[in-house]
């Protein structure tokens, strides 16, 4: 083994139970989150097997993909969502789980919990049957969105098998310009790699844009990880970190705290170590983003124009960015600032948390949503919900005419009854602008917390280095 | 799962980059509690419109194409979200391998888990397997065991990760594998830091 590691090769080294003669680890899972959508499948293949849950201590459960954020004294209207939670719910009891139900405050999307609730620590492997377990990167974990094949296993074993990843370095140096978010910085990562430029790889975010970042900007660039197809994305722990977890519920406290600490100020990557593929971008070229196609990558700066589909080397590119133009109703050549919205949407696992609401209260403050302009604040948990509420932050967005909901997946995806209608176009904070995503035959433009804000109030996009 | 050896049949050609698992299997299909029966459910945006009307020139839809049992697609197959679901609803629809250029990593592993064939070729053989299937009379196949792709005088010849080939020419359980080395994970379990979480135990 080569005396300087990374991050990610540190952390993985530290889980491999066993290696099997094909050169494939056995790695040890330190916490498994399970929601609605992807576990029913497992549990009862589990229980036709006879096989219990090895470590029901290391797995929570939560409620998110399917509930309602909006009348929940009615209880969940649509049958399948109904059956789907009331089957998450005995699996639970069945096999000793912990659940955050609806009813819990500390219940919310997945990804914004486990933070939350200080369950997300520095060193950890962290495994969901969800795409955006990037998210827990943040913190220096190694979080990989499962499959449900895999979430039985990982119920069953408490372990994944999997083939060592590449490592991929992602540098943004020197300061983020004015009105440039965490939000942009991903955006702007995963249209210079590409949809895929991560594929294969663990990506660890370096750089001084990283490390000035708050905790909840490191798991807003983390979530996306995805997005450029990175098996998941991670920044190295400090202070900020720290800070973060001081005191949270499941944070270690007195002797382990300072244990825990000295562990985990071990973890930054060496001087020396190198990575499979390297790639930097200076931050003076980061702009507000707004994602223009039908895939993450299809991305451009708030100033540029659409691009023409012929401008693309690759034909499959091209082919991709003419059915994207298609679907979205746009042209190239197009400035995005000439094109409305219907609705806006703030929210996901992506931007749900305090200080997202914070950034768009800020540009909401004293404003009125545009006429015709559907907006609506969905709170990533309860607690999130709670906090914005001591704030004073839901009387600015209710005032501004901004729906205030509770917390849950909601839009970002539509498995509840926040869909788009056909052909209406969405500022979204959320962080897939595939077709269909938030509804059939909707239109998804990918922006930060406050652009998402003053679309709302413009009724079209701007940007936000002008508002006033 | 059933063993995967030699893959004879139909070849459905859909000739696209980065087809997204919301395109294989939209989020009002995902409420189910089933592991099977989403086959009817496959790339239900492309198949039909929002009120229901079929698309005939749809490759799906033509029924010269319902017997196809492998996929001919674009690269970045697959990508998105971890949905197990997308891989269920392509092999219940039939399919019991998928070509293409290259595969996202989440779909890629799951397409193991449920005894999908995800076979990457290069651009230019993806792009002569896709002229081919272009006639529904043309047979493809797909021998596991001698990592081949056939099709009349096509031949090609694919990499897969022998673990993974063993376990499909084998229809392994791979939990029932990795409970055979249980020992190893006890011992793993009592080197962990005792400060790490538990929901067991929440410090405050």
């Amino acid at each position: 083994m080569d005396s300087a590691r990374t991050l990610f090769d540190k952390v993985w080294d530290a889980h491999v139970v066993r290696t099997d003669d094909d050169g494939v680890d056995l790695l040890f899972i330190d916490l498994h989150l399970v929601h609605e959508v992807t576990s029913p499948q497992a549990f009862e293949a589990l229980e036709i097997a006879g096989r219990p849950v090895h470590r029901p201590d290391l797995t929570l459960a939560t409620i998110d993909h399917g509930v309602p954020t909006a009348d929940r004294e009615l209880g969940i209207l649509d049958p399948l969502s109904k059956k789907q939670i009331d089957t998450l719910i005995a699996n639970c009891e069945r096999t000793g789980i912990e659940l955050f139900d609806i009813s819990d405050p500390r219940s919310g999307i997945v990804h914004v919990i486990g933070p939350e609730q200080g369950l997300t620590q520095p060193g950890m492997t962290i495994v969901c049957g969800d795409s955006h377990t990037a998210t827990h990167g943040a913190f220096g974990a190694l979080a990989i969105g499962i499959g449900t094949s895999q979430v039985e296993h990982v119920l069953a074993t408490q372990t994944l098998a999997q083939r060592r990843p590449k490592s991929m370095s992602v540098t943004v140096d020197g300061a983020l310009p004015a009105g440039v978010t965490p939000k942009d910085v991903i955006l702007g990562i995963i249209a210079r790699i590409g949809f895929n430029g991560g594929g294969g790889h663990v990506i660890e975010y370096r750089g001084a844009a990283f490390e000035e970042m708050s905790m909840e900007g490191r798991m807003t660039v983390c979530n996306m990880s995805i997005e450029a197809g990175a098996r998941a994305g991670m920044i190295a722990p400090d202070e900020t970190t720290f800070d973060y977890l001081r005191g949270r519920p499941f944070a270690p406290s007195g002797a382990d705290w300072e244990a825990a600490v000295a562990y985990w100020q071990t973890l930054a990557t060496d001087p020396g170590a190198t990575f499979d593929t390297e790639v930097v971008i200076d931050a003076a070229d980061l702009a507000p983003y707004v994602s223009w196609g039908t895939n993450p990558s299809q991305t451009i700066r708030i100033t540029d124009t659409i691009p023409d589909p012929e401008s693309f080397d690759d034909s499959s590119d091209r082919d991709a960015a003419k059915r994207a133009l298609a679907y979205m109703d746009l042209e190239a050549g197009t400035s995005l600032t000439d094109v409305a919205v219907d609705v806006v949407f703030l929210g996901s696992c992506t931007n749900a948390r305090i200080e997202d609401l914070r950034a768009a209260a800020a540009v909401v403050d004293g404003h009125r949503v545009a006429d015709g302009v559907r907006a609506l604040v969905v709170p990533g948990s309860g607690l999130v919900k709670l906090q914005a509420e001591e704030e004073g932050l839901d009387e600015i967005f209710l005032s501004a005419g901004f729906e205030w909901r509770d917390a849950g997946c909601s839009m970002c995806l539509g498995m509840n009854p926040d869909i788009l209608q056909p052909g209406e176009r969405c500022a979204s904070t959320s962080n897939r602008n595939f077709e269909g995503r938030q509804g059939r035959d909707g239109r998804t433009h990918l922006v930060s917390p406050a652009m998402a804000a003053a679309a709302a109030i413009a009724g079209r996009f701007v940007d936000i280095r002008e508002w006033s | 799962m059933q063993p995967v050896t030699v893959i004879t049949g139909q070849m459905a050609p859909l000739p696209r980059a980065n087809v997204d698992t919301d395109q294989i299997i939209p989020k009002q299909f995902l409420k189910r509690v089933e592991r099977s029966g989403f086959g009817p459910f496959l790339f239900w945006d492309w198949a039909q419109d929002a009120e229901g009307e079929l698309d005939p020139e749809f490759i799906l839809n033509r029924p010269e194409y319902a017997k196809a049992v492998v996929l001919v697609s674009g690269p970045n197959f697959g990508s998105g979200s971890s949905r197990e679901h997308a891989p269920w609803a392509i092999e219940d629809r039939g399919f019991r391998a998928i070509i293409a250029p290259s595969f996202a990593d989440i779909f890629w592993g799951n397409c193991y888990n449920v005894g999908l064939l995800p076979v990457v070729l290069s651009e230019d053989e993806v792009a002569r397997l896709t002229d081919l299937a272009g006639d529904p009379a043309n047979e493809i196949t797909i021998d596991l065991a001698a990592q081949t792709v056939m099709s009349g005088d096509f031949t090609a010849s694919f990499e897969i990760d022998p673990g993974a080939k063993h376990r499909l020419l084998n229809g392994l359980d791979t939990i029932a594998l990795t409970l055979s080395h249980t020992d190893d994970i006890d011992t793993f379990e009592q080197t962990r830091p005792p400060w790490m979480p538990s929901l067991k135990a929440p410090t405050v």
